[in-house]
């Protein structure tokens, strides 16, 4: 088993520490883990992405070119990584910033309104952490527990009030249809 | 001790940290400034010294200084920094005087790209320096191996008295991975009675110099040096190989190309290609021997690398140019995924 993920959007979404959980929860689970952001030149002009291996097996090259997950928050990055998308993969787009879908027949894809539930539910920047909640609903790699145990337990003490808002924007994004 | 998620340059800076290493000198590039930002977070904790040069010529001339007081000392940079640097590494060299250097090369030549690279492989392996100069060069290919190499580098700089490169590139330092470092306040000094700390009229005085105006005298100390490169050479060649025992086809890659080839290797064998991979972990001194005797029964051998092929001649010049030696690479701070490894694999036929 390998999960390949590619997570992009703007910088500021929190790709990286949405990226970084997942990391940190497939190494305490016991799995192969690897998290590459991109700081390229990509970066510098405002969009973000990272890669995250999570694997039984031993992982290869840590930069995902084409993933098994993909989880987009602009419209450029749907518009480069949807044909990236290997066969039978999964992607999960926020469709407040993005209108449009996947016409892809080989995939599976949800579109979740991560940004606009985030805003309705007073979560100002917790759309990366609702769209998590999405991503371990489907992938079933952790049990929603297991996942807001680790993700809690990283959570600096300066940040502890936003343990709260985390479960809460992780329980949105889970129970998500 | 269990494992923490890490990025490959904090991980080099804590493992240095934990063996011992208490001054650092650096100055800001990426994609390695994250070790000089945890060294200055850090050492002051721990009681040490994270120093921001005002270059890196600066930087490892401070390097010099402090190594000859026998304390474990390091600098890091990438490839532009590390050409800058060269003249100093010479000094250190001359004087004999053991550092760590860490290289996270990016694209090049010039000031290049920031993306990973491994276009500083001739530069680390035979002139880092000018002058009869020779340092130990590791190439890790894990955040965990950077962590592991960072100790060894310092063991085996402070054993035969020598600067040691950690190669490494962009995507090492910049990626995270479970590690496990080694246990704090464990590490344990060794004598070093060469160190210029004071003689407080109980010795003679040490010197640490790598002027010698009387050529025959110079000559005597590279010569002693070379006998002491010589033992480095018998004892501390490190390799590792996976699946070359059947291999028709053996890939040579180091760091975190190896990795890359690695899946490649998989790729090939489920297409019924015996692939094999060899990964040399010095790549000074060179597995020679080793690549020699993996390459017997194999009909051909590929090098991957993230240059234009600079591995090649070693490759060569260790199985004695006895079979067809193809390259396959990406320069500049492009990445080949396992797919293109795998197409090379196919394609190769012959030598380069």
């Amino acid at each position: 088993m390998i999960k390949s993920f590619l997570l992009a959007g703007f910088g500021g979404q929190g790709i990286l520490f949405a990226g970084k959980q997942l990391a940190q929860c497939g190494m305490e689970k016991g799995f192969n883990v690897s998290w590459l952001p991109s700081y390229g030149p990509e970066m510098r002009g405002g969009t973000c992405n990272c890669s995250v291996n999570i694997s039984d097996e031993e992982i290869g090259s840590p930069i995902v070119t084409s993933p098994n997950q993909l989880v987009v928050f602009n419209l450029p990055s749907f518009d480069k990584f949807e044909p990236a998308l290997q066969p039978r993969g999964t992607m999960y787009v926020d469709s407040t910033l993005i209108n449009k879908i996947s016409w892809r027949d080989d995939i599976s894809a949800y579109y979740v309104p991560a940004t606009k539930l985030a805003d309705d539910n007073d979560l100002a920047g917790g759309a990366n952490v609702i769209m998590l909640g999405k991503i371990v609903a489907v992938t079933k790699l952790f049990t929603r527990d297991e996942f807001l145990d680790c993700m809690c337990s990283h959570i600096p003490a300066s940040k502890a009030k936003l343990i709260e808002n985390n479960k809460k924007a992780f329980d949105i994004g889970y129970s998500y249809k | 001790m269990s494992k923490v998620l890490m990025k490959g340059n904090e991980a080099i800076a804590e493992s240095a940290i934990r063996h011992g290493c208490l001054h650092y000198f650096g100055y800001p590039i990426t994609p390695q400034t994250e070790i000089a930002e945890y060294m200055a977070k850090r050492m002051p904790q721990v009681g040490g010294l994270c120093l921001q040069a005002e270059s890196e010529i600066s930087a490892i001339n401070m390097v010099l200084g402090a190594a000859s007081t026998g304390e474990r000392v390091m600098t890091s940079s990438s490839s532009p920094g590390i050409s800058l640097k060269g003249e100093g590494i010479s000094y250190i060299v001359g004087s004999d005087l053991p550092c760590l250097i860490v290289n996270v090369q990016r694209g090049s030549p010039g000031l290049g790209s920031i993306q990973p690279s491994q276009q500083d492989y001739y530069q680390a392996t035979k002139a880092l320096g000018h002058g009869d100069s020779q340092v130990i060069v590791l190439a890790p290919s894990s955040v965990q191996e950077l962590a592991d190499h960072t100790g060894l580098a310092f063991d085996l700089g402070d054993r035969y008295r020598t600067p040691v490169m950690l190669l490494a590139d962009g995507a090492l330092g910049q990626m995270m991975e479970p590690v496990e470092l080694a246990p704090e306040g464990e590490f344990k000094p060794i004598d070093k009675p060469w160190a210029t700390t004071g003689h407080k009229n109980q010795r003679k005085h040490n010197i640490v110099n790598s002027l010698y105006i009387q050529p025959d005298e110079l000559e005597r100390t590279v010569i002693e040096r070379y006998q002491r490169y010589a033992e480095i050479e018998k004892n501390e060649v490190r390799y590792e190989e996976y699946l070359t025992d059947d291999a028709d086809v053996i890939l040579v890659a180091y760091g975190i190309t190896s990795r890359i080839c690695r899946t490649a290797v998989g790729l090939a064998r489920k297409k019924g290609i015996k692939a094999g991979l060899f990964r040399p972990i010095t790549l000074w001194p060179y597995p020679k021997k080793e690549l020699a005797a993996a390459a017997e029964k194999a009909s051909r051998l590929l090098v991957v690398e993230l240059n234009m092929g600079q591995m090649v001649d070693d490759v060569k010049v260790a199985i004695n140019c006895s079979k067809p030696v193809g390259f396959f690479g990406r320069t500049g701070g492009m990445m080949p995924t396992p797919e293109d490894v795998l197409k090379a694999i196919e394609k190769d036929g012959g030598a380069v």
